[in-house]
């Protein structure tokens, strides 16, 4: 299995040059001009806090959500990490919009046959071993692409060494069960956007939890209904016995039905 | 037989042509323009009204379920009369579901797609295989009706054969979808607002469904005993409120119990937009017709069981709009309201179900004769416990 693959965004680094969706949409045939918000032709966008640019993409989570919610699987989480989507499969329930915890999916809400569009993580030049066109344009080395784990050593080492430039946390090391972008951050999380209140537990348990007890559901529920039908049924048949023996033998007949 | 609900123009009538004209005519609007162009849906307010109205027809259409379990699992024979207009109840309901799905995706023309291509994970997928097979289901509780419209006897007694097994199923099926709705936002705890949310939202959604699908039949044996008197006598519909009572009760138990362990009664100190959402849906829903319930002048009543049952399914109608929209929205930057397209779809689809009931129950046999239950049931009228309700001179 290939190594898992993730980038490393390190918010002290990036001067908001937007080089990262420039990249993006040259690598993505994408409509060229700056944009500050995720949309059907920006699967990247930098948000400004305070002077500080946050890279918004698809965070290609370790366990996705919109996988688990999607009822065709047309979306699936490849084992080197990207989320890739399918539009030929896709039925426009749109749980995946309304599941996603970044909220990052966008629909072509315009179109009579609409699809998602979000990040593929470059899918196909990583399938090439290329690193993602936005690692590649990054000029400071704020986006910088790699194997996951190596990644994280770095960002540990970065905020080991200058602790008092990080906060010391990595967001998406462990939120919702972990995530291939891996931020490293001058200020604490929630003061940049992120919805620091996800938790670990990857969403897809949340569901996990009520489905694993279907199968009980049905099995007790099916036992217990033909149980039922069963005594009752033969209630029934007693009284139908007991009329019969004091309305004579018309009535008899009826029992033997 | 009466007089067909369109031999003549009434005001109802009038309304449903005019509804379900507006309504078609919106769908096309739909199918051309897409969806951006018609709905007031967003990338941030994904699902909508739509959503929200389907939840609503299925927990309608639990009339189906639950009276099919009480008569022919439980043996309450004493139900047998209102057994018919359940079922179609119910059919109706989840071809008008179907529809509306069908109207909401994006991709209609990919609504066969989870049928072969298959995500168990998905709780979107367990709900569309629960629905269709349990609208298969129904479609053979409600063949015999059509059957036996037209005599063909052979056929209804093959089906009579595998009903046990089938009924089985359905009631299953129901069980699992109808909470399954709830799970759907299992999903979404970030999103949905912790009045709503809930690990037991399964549990909740059916629970709720029975309160509503028993008062349905109610409201429904109400409105259509006006010309049957032979229909539910007003001892057995007595009884059905209690039954609803009783589902109302353990609502609230286990909805504040939940709420208390989660610790999110101190929302409801202050009047905000979700707690008043939240206390609309809980008292008009819940706690008032649980407590008037309680007396027996009013489950004994027509007037008493209007009253309670409207507010039931009112109540339930708010608890699974604010589950889908306002439980969703956050008060007052990320707000949605639906397009009059929108509305116009539903209200349409609403009028196409109610017109089809009128139809359909004029020209089948749904409200059997004494004799056709006999035959069918293979009882005689002197068993006292076939005898059907005595006729009541009311209304």
């Amino acid at each position: 299995m290939a190594e898992k693959k993730a980038l490393l965004l390190d918010v002290t680094l990036c001067i908001g040059c937007n080089s990262c969706q420039a990249g993006c949409k040259t690598e993505n045939h994408l409509d060229a001009q700056e944009e500050k918000y995720l949309s059907l032709t920006a699967y990247t966008a930098l948000s400004e806090y305070n002077g500080k640019f946050v890279r918004r993409l698809c965070q290609h989570c370790e366990v996705p959500t919109c996988v688990s919610v999607c009822p065709v699987g047309a979306l699936e989480k490849t084992a080197a990490g990207p989320v890739t989507y399918d539009g030929e499969k896709c039925i426009g329930c749109r749980y995946c919009l309304q599941a996603c915890p970044f909220r990052v999916p966008r629909y072509e809400w315009k179109s009579t046959r609409p699809r998602i569009q979000k990040c593929n993580f470059c899918v196909s030049r990583q399938s090439k071993g290329l690193q993602t066109a936005c690692a590649e344009a990054c000029p400071t080395g704020a986006t910088k692409f790699g194997d996951r784990d190596a990644l994280l050593l770095e960002a540990q080492k970065r905020i080991a060494a200058e602790p008092g430039k990080y906060v010391n946390r990595i967001y998406g090391q462990e939120d919702v069960g972990g995530t291939s972008m891996l931020y490293i951050s001058p200020l604490p999380f929630e003061q940049l956007g992120f919805d620091v209140k996800l938790g670990d537990t990857p969403m897809p348990l949340l569901t996990h939890n009520a489905m694993e007890k279907i199968p009980s559901v049905v099995s007790v529920g099916a036992v217990m209904l033909a149980g039922v039908w069963w005594i009752t049924n033969r209630r029934h048949e007693v009284q139908v016995h007991e009329a019969g023996q004091n309305a004579g033998p018309a009535a008899k007949n009826q029992e033997l039905k | 037989m009466k007089p067909s609900f369109f031999s003549r123009i009434t005001v109802w009538g009038a309304i449903a042509v005019l509804l379900i004209t507006l309504g078609a005519a919106s769908a096309i609007a739909r199918f051309t323009l897409g969806l951006g162009a018609t709905t007031n849906l967003t990338d941030q307010f994904p699902w909508g009204l739509w959503i929200g109205f389907d939840f609503l027809g299925i927990g309608l259409a639990a009339a189906g379920f639950t009276i099919v379990a009480a008569v022919h699992l439980f043996h309450a024979t004493d139900y047998e009369p209102i057994v018919r207009p359940a079922i179609l109840t119910a059919f109706i309901g989840y071809l008008l579901v179907v529809l509306v799905l069908v109207i909401d995706l994006g991709r209609p023309d990919h609504f066969w797609h989870p049928l072969v291509m298959w995500n168990p994970h998905s709780v979107m997928f367990e709900i569309t295989w629960c629905v269709i097979l349990y609208t298969t289901v129904l479609s053979l509780e409600f063949a015999p009706i059509v059957l036996e419209k037209f005599h063909l006897h052979a056929p209804i007694k093959w089906i009579h054969t595998f009903s046990l097994p089938f009924m089985i199923v359905g009631v299953l099926l129901s069980t699992l979808h109808q909470s399954s709705f709830g799970s759907l936002y299992l999903i979404v705890p970030n999103r949905l607002h912790p009045l709503w949310y809930s690990p037991l939202l399964p549990v909740l959604f059916f629970i709720s469904c029975i309160a509503s699908g028993v008062s349905m039949v109610i409201l429904e044996t109400l409105i259509l005993s006006r010309n049957r008197p032979t229909l539910l006598s007003p001892a057995l519909r007595a009884n059905l409120a209690k039954i609803t009572a009783v589902a109302l009760a353990v609502y609230l138990v286990v909805r504040f119990q939940d709420m208390a362990g989660r610790g999110v009664l101190g929302e409801l100190g202050h009047l905000t937009y979700h707690s008043t959402a939240f206390y609309f849906e809980i008292v008009i829903g819940f706690l008032a017709p649980f407590i008037l319930l309680m007396f027996p002048k009013v489950r004994n009543t027509r007037q008493g069981l209007y009253t309670a049952t409207v507010m039931v399914l009112t109540g339930f109608a708010a608890n699974r709009m604010n589950t889908a929209i306002t439980g969703m929205e956050v008060w007052p930057t990320r707000t949605y309201f639906p397009s009059l397209l929108e509305v116009l779809i539903m209200l349409g689809i609403a009028a196409v179900g109610f017109t089809a009931f009128s139809l359909i129950s004029s020209y089948l046999p749904i409200f059997a004769t004494e004799e056709a239950m006999e035959a069918e049931s293979g009882r005689t009228p002197d068993e006292p416990w076939s005898r059907l309700p005595e006729p009541e001179p009311e209304g």
